[in-house]
């Protein structure tokens, strides 16, 4: 009864506070400013707290949204963000970068007359709580050892959500980082200004105050082979990334002034060059931009373009609009900011100047036809449409495939024809046996959720090969 | 931390130091290289591993101070630390048993070819070595090259050891005289090793080079190094940095290797002007 008065008094959805946009594009401070105590309150009263909650089943990890929602009305903030870690163990982070739109809070039944519930947003309000109230990462559960060592491969979502997991359930966990600094695709791809690195790290120190052991500068597969590992080690559970940039092969990629997404964020987010004062990475942002591509990747590398000081800043997709991978929330962001977009369009050659540098592409037009494998309608080239952009600057945001420094050590690992690591889909287990794997490296580039779930899966499976077997057997 | 236990210093803008990283030592093979930080506020750099003692645990890095980091790198002294160093990285010199070899190092780089000879030596072949400098004071690993070459050349652009000019030339020489030669490989400047890899051409001489390109992480991540090999693009740090040279586009790598020259002579200019060093305060 007392529902149905609910449902009729329903306050409109708090919105989260945002720096404005002609401000923010000139800083890498976080755009999204979070929700005060209050703001929180009032967008956890939306929550019907429904029976059957649709959101837990749209979570890829099966956050228990109602029941931790429940708990931010009660006002029990640290219970509540306990809640959430009971699955997954990057909540800041996911509050942060998930796609909610298409996953919780697209199910939300809220949703179906009125707005969803602003799920992400209480999510990262009851992270940032913690780390605000002074008990900062805290975690002293009863750990019983099992003597079973794992080593992790990859310190990016996959890899600490498999160790968080694993760490739990008693074994010591090594996690081998190949770059300087833990966190994978969250460090070097994404920009700042959506997830600021002391977020991620603090949450990486959550995890290692379970015990768990981070070494960085080890590349497996060259610092350490796998098999060494396999020797050292009871179980491996490999979460390398999708760290190999595509190009697309047309003529002119290598003039100076094209860039691989993975270049041109990594120098501004691994190597610090959103720091003013930061000079060790230059990127040449000329006047004009082109950044190719329709994911999130390509919106990053377009905000931190306009931020960096380019004047315009234009992503070129093959497709249309709709057909854009990337999520409402950063196309949004990106056309506030003043980023232009040119749909149905497509380079074909890059031309250069007389010493090298980037001076225009030759693109082509394109028209959308049946849709293709993937669901999407298929672009068709139209013939006679070639024509000449000038630009300073193009980025290549057209994906990501397997790195292979990898799979290059144990050759006989069964990878598929993309040279993603084939596994067995509900355990993550490989065609070697010890050796697990999961997130971008088994899926191909996808969402930090989506690498959180294969990170645990993969970890369940492993507890259950070292608790059913002793090694050797 | 890695510690380092010895500083040689060759010439004024040539120094090497003895590292403590046992991890490395354990697996480096000749033609690896190594990416080191200095410190928080520092790039990733590449420098060849110039020897390596797995028992010891200690890797050798000889470089020469051509942008900031380097300078940086530089100030450091014996007892000093480096942040952070990965390796070994990059594909291996393929060390077979060929028959003659002749192995050619430019300037810094004499030293960057040493281990690379020595371990052809060691498998039986017959190493004829070329050093060039621009003039004694800065010729480097003349004795350590002399010690596993069967026959040794130096070339001085000034003349004050051995011959006048350049290691290039002497080849040329040498090819006038001698064709027998199964393969050279060549360690130097762009422009010194695209000569080589011209000299050889007409020889059919297989000749390999080793493209030190810029690199932001050096493990496939980023594409910046990226070179084109017989029209293929390929990555110099994970496919690399030894490539056939000729079929190396050379234009392309060097026009590639001017990007950042406006923004290192800043930054020079910066260290020079005493704003550069963050290490020794």
């Amino acid at each position: 009864m007392s529902q149905v008065k609910e449902t009729k008094k329903i306050p409109p959805r708090v919105e989260m506070p945002v720096i404005r946009p002609d401000i923010r594009i000139h800083t890498f401070d976080e755009v999204a400013l979070g929700f005060s105590e209050e703001q929180a309150l009032v967008e956890a009263s939306r929550c019907l707290q429904c029976k059957k909650p649709k959101c837990v089943e749209s979570c890829p990890v099966n956050v228990d949204i109602p029941g931790f929602i429940s708990l931010i009305k009660q006002q029990e903030y640290q219970k509540a963000l306990d809640k959430i870690r009971e699955r997954n163990c990057l909540p800041g982070i996911c509050g942060r970068v998930c796609p909610q739109e298409d996953l919780c809070e697209g199910a939300c039944i809220q949703g179906k007359k009125n707005q969803p519930v602003a799920i992400g947003a209480l999510q990262r309000f009851v992270a940032d709580w913690e780390l605000s109230n002074g008990k900062g990462c805290q975690n002293n559960p009863e750990i019983k050892p099992t003597g079973k060592k794992v080593a992790i491969i990859g310190s990016g979502p996959a890899g600490l959500a498999a160790a968080n997991d694993l760490a739990l359930m008693g074994h010591q966990v090594t996690i081998m980082e190949a770059l300087h600094i833990a966190g994978g695709v969250m460090v070097y791809g994404i920009p700042e200004y959506r997830l600021p690195n002391t977020i991620i790290q603090q949450e990486i120190d959550y995890i290692k105050k379970l015990g768990v052991e981070l070494k960085t500068n080890m590349v497996v597969g060259k610092t350490d082979s796998v098999n060494e590992l396999l020797h050292d080690y009871d179980a491996v559970f490999v979460g390398a990334g999708a760290g190999l940039p595509w190009f697309m092969e047309i003529p002119g990629e290598t003039l100076n002034g094209v860039y691989s997404s993975n270049e041109f964020l990594m120098r501004v987010n691994l190597m610090n060059g959103y720091r003013p004062d930061n000079d060790v990475a230059p990127i040449h942002i000329g006047e004009r931009v082109a950044i190719i591509g329709g994911g999130n990747v390509a919106m990053d590398c377009a905000r931190t373009a306009l931020r960096l000081g380019g004047k315009e800043t234009n992503i070129i997709y093959r497709r249309s609009e709709v057909e854009m991978p990337a999520c409402k929330e950063e196309l949004t962001q990106a056309l506030e900011e003043g980023v232009k977009f040119t749909w149905l369009t497509s380079p074909i050659e890059v031309r250069g100047d007389e010493n090298g540098w980037v001076k225009s592409i030759i693109c082509r037009r394109y028209e959308l036809g049946e849709p293709d494998a993937s669901g999407r309608r298929r672009p068709i080239a139209i013939p006679g449409s070639e024509h000449e952009i000038e630009i300073d600057t193009v980025v290549m945001a057209i994906g990501q495939g397997a790195n292979m420094l990898f799979a290059n050590d144990l050759p006989d690992l069964e990878t598929s024809k993309n040279g993603n690591i084939a596994v067995d889909e509900t355990t993550g287990k490989t065609s070697k046996p010890g050796i697990f794997a999961g997130g971008d490296i088994v899926t191909g580039a996808a969402t930090v959720v989506q690498a959180i779930k294969g990170g645990q899966k993969a970890a369940r499976a492993i507890n259950d090969y070292l608790v059913g077997f002793e090694k050797g057997n | 931390m890695f510690p380092i236990l010895k500083k040689v210093v060759w010439a004024p803008d040539i120094k090497q130091f003895t590292i403590n990283a046992p991890d490395i030592a354990r697996k480096a093979q000749p033609g690896e290289f190594v990416m080191l930080r200095i410190d928080d506020n520092g790039e990733r750099i590449p420098l060849t591993i110039v020897d390596f003692d797995p028992n010891g645990g200690t890797i050798t890095l000889v470089f020469k101070e051509s942008g900031r980091s380097t300078l940086e790198l530089g100030k450091l002294e014996q007892g000093d630390c480096i942040l952070d160093l990965v390796g070994p990285l990059g594909k291996a010199s393929k060390i077979t048993k060929l028959g003659r070899v002749i192995c050619i190092g430019g300037g810094v780089h004499a030293a960057s070819i040493y281990p690379i000879a020595r371990a052809l030596k060691n498998i039986g072949n017959e190493v004829i070595s070329i050093i060039g400098a621009d003039n004694k004071k800065r010729l480097i690993f003349s004795n350590e090259m002399k010690e596993i070459s069967d026959a040794i050349y130096i070339a001085t652009e000034d003349g004050s050891e051995g011959q006048k000019g350049l290691a290039s030339d002497l080849l040329k020489q040498l090819l006038e005289k001698e064709t027998e030669v199964d393969m050279v490989t060549v360690i130097g400047s762009l422009a010194m090793m695209r000569e080589v890899s011209e000299i050889t051409r007409p020889y059919k001489i297989p000749t390999r080079v080793s493209l030190h390109t810029t690199m932001v992480d050096g493990i496939g991540l980023c594409g910046s190094c990226r070179v084109s090999i017989g029209n293929e693009i390929k990555f110099a740090c994970v496919d690399g940095p030894e490539f056939d040279g000729h079929l190396v586009d050379w234009n392309t790598a060097q026009q590639r290797a001017k990007a950042y020259m406006a923004e290192e002579q800043l930054a020079i200019g910066k260290f020079h002007s005493g704003g550069g060093c963050h290490c020794h305060k």
